[in-house]
């Protein structure tokens, strides 16, 4: 067991820089398909792991993508000069400037997300259940309608970004896919070592019963501000990349697309089970898959199918696969009834 | 020395006065009992010490220190903890994880707490688990375990909290009787063993007035009596108490 672990991880990873080869026609859907585990990986931080259903972490994503965009674009012109001419002005950025520009802006597009949660999050972890739900989807269509009207930023019409410097379009799926796979990657061993934490320990005990945690003496605030930041932080670089690989977005649609993206991140979860490391991915995949084949297949009606899919999840199968999993094989998941060895039992009282 | 001292504590509920100016004292290192029929006040005395509820007038002072105006989560990190009558503990967890959740993050900063549990910890844990008798069950999830075992859990979790003071709301409600005498064992070496003072409601009079120091005995939001086991056992208004004489 012991060395077949580290041996799966590397024929996974192995896998994971081998796939746009291996089906070079879905590099883009692939790419895709990152975006889902990374955002269903940071929704369960708080969603599983903490019991606090955010329904607005789509705003970090639009806020990352904003952000990295406006330091792309600060790095080498007038912002507002920029977004109001909109495609009608001439303007060049050099490689140098394009990749410092998306460097730099993914950078400060995780940091500004993560700190844009901890102050939110000052406000509404006031709110518990369906109250903090209601919040944070009102936070993130208030949002996304104020970047809408912001002028500066380019309003309604959002902004169009560089294109990626390279005249082989392949090399730019290539380039995307494996700046989000690189993302998840280093998600995934974050929250695997994060997991393992008294951290870990005391947000698990909040979703439990916060009262008690409150009660014994935890640091309830702190715990779940940082715990937001967290997941903002890796939203944001998300949302950042989102917006280079788009290369033109816009506020509602694309950047703070709460009925989109914003809800599917809770789907994918739910899908494969809250509160675990694994659920979220493999609910990533499962949508990801369900998903593409209703909008070939059932064209017309993939949002009623795609609608079908949630109530049914949200209703039936509330604790998803690896919850049905843990219910059906409790010893899988370390639940057993263990006596002491004889040798160092204490006598009887 | 006085480690609780409550003064002329009122609180009420709209028109019911479920504390009337209470005034107790909790000595440092003792066993102190708080007695008292249904509905008595008790459980809404704890709940104002501990800070759930503000208190409408008097003070409440923790090693000196008013505590009447702080939160829940403040009092809770000066040492002062508190058992649930109906039991709380982390059900999707497993007995030692809920053990190891306890640990006191009230002396952890944010760094400590983003490590690992070490081997110490766990050894703890473990033995803890071994001193309420639910060694065999520390991997099962605590939601499955019966209402006793819960209580069980919830106590040596308290004790895991290092606390100075722990106030207990009914320790052997629901326990089966045969486990009530290791319990009172155990309660009592948490005392002498760990110097932990301890503030105990209590329906059996048994269990109380084998452990305590000094007991109390409310009656309709009122404190009726205090003294020793002997005084109270002896005192007549008590007796009416609880017979319903009053």
């Amino acid at each position: 067991m012991t060395i077949l672990r580290p041996l799966f991880y590397l024929a996974l990873l192995a896998f994971i820089i081998a796939a746009p080869f291996l089906a070079p026609d879905f590099k883009t859907q692939l790419a895709t398909l990152w975006v889902f585990i990374i955002l269903a990986m940071t929704w369960d931080m708080t969603g599983g792991q903490m019991g606090y259903n955010s329904l607005g972490n789509i705003l970090f994503f639009g806020a990352g993508m904003y952000i990295a965009a406006i330091v792309t674009i600060a790095i080498a012109y007038d912002v507002g000069e920029y977004t109001n001419a909109f495609g009608g002005g001439v303007y060049k950025f050099t490689n140098t400037q394009y990749f410092v520009g998306m460097g730099l802006g993914l950078l400060l597009a995780g940091l500004l997300s993560a700190a844009i949660a901890w102050i939110m999050g000052y406000l509404l972890f006031q709110f518990r259940g369906p109250y903090f739900a209601i919040g944070t989807l009102g936070a993130a269509i208030a949002a996304g309608e104020l970047v809408s009207n912001w002028e500066w930023v380019g309003g309604g019409q959002g902004i169009a970004l560089p294109v990626y410097p390279s005249t082989d379009p392949e090399m730019n799926k290539f380039f995307f896919y494996y700046l989000f796979a690189a993302t998840g990657v280093i998600l995934f061993i974050f929250l695997r070592w994060l997991y393992g934490t008294r951290f870990a320990g005391a947000i698990n005990a909040i979703r439990d019963d916060e009262e008690k945690a409150e009660a014994m003496g935890l640091h309830t605030l702190r715990y779940k501000q940082v715990t937001w930041a967290i997941s903002a932080f890796f939203v944001g670089i998300v949302g950042g990349i989102s917006g280079f690989q788009n290369i033109h977005f816009e506020p509602l649609e694309t950047a703070f697309q709460t009925i989109n993206l914003g809800i599917f991140m809770v789907v994918c979860v739910l899908l494969g089970g809250k509160g675990t490391l694994w659920g979220p991915i493999i609910g990533a995949i499962l949508f990801h898959v369900v998903k593409e084949v209703t909008w070939n297949y059932l064209l017309g009606w993939q949002w009623v199918a795609l609608g079908a899919l949630i109530v049914i999840t949200v209703v039936y199968f509330q604790d998803g696969l690896m919850g049905w999993l843990a219910r059906v094989k409790p010893e899988w998941f370390g639940e057993r009834v263990q006596k002491k060895p004889d040798m160092i039992a204490e006598p009887a009282e | 020395m006085k480690i609780i001292e409550v003064n002329d504590v009122s609180k009420s509920y709209g028109g019911v006065k479920a504390n009337t100016d209470i005034s107790i004292d909790v000595e440092k290192g003792g066993i102190t009992g708080l007695i008292g029929p249904n509905g008595s006040g008790k459980t809404t005395l704890f709940n104002s010490i501990v800070g759930y509820h503000p208190i409408d007038k008097g003070s409440i002072k923790f090693e000196g220190n008013e505590i009447s105006k702080l939160p829940v989560q403040s009092i809770a990190r000066l040492g002062l903890l508190r058992t649930f009558q109906q039991t709380r503990i982390y059900g999707d967890m497993n007995c030692v994880q809920n053990m190891l959740v306890s640990l006191p993050h009230r002396k952890m900063t944010l760094r400590e707490a983003l490590t690992t549990n070490t081997r110490a910890d766990h050894d703890r844990a473990e033995h803890l688990l071994d001193f309420v008798g639910l060694y065999e069950k520390r991997y099962l999830r605590s939601g499955s375990l019966s209402f006793g075992q819960q209580k069980l859990l919830e106590f040596a979790m308290a004790l895991m909290n290092e606390p100075t003071v722990l106030l207990l709301d009914e320790p052997t409600a629901g326990i089966n009787p045969t486990l009530i005498n290791g319990l009172i064992e155990r309660l009592k070496r948490a005392n002498s063993e760990f110097g932990i003072t301890l503030f105990i409601i209590e329906h059996n009079m048994r269990v109380i007035m084998n452990m305590a120091d000094r007991i109390y005995c409310l009656a309709h939001g009122e404190l009726l009596a205090s003294g020793t086991p002997e005084e109270i056992q002896g005192d007549q208004r008590v007796v009416d108490a609880y017979l319903g004489a009053h």
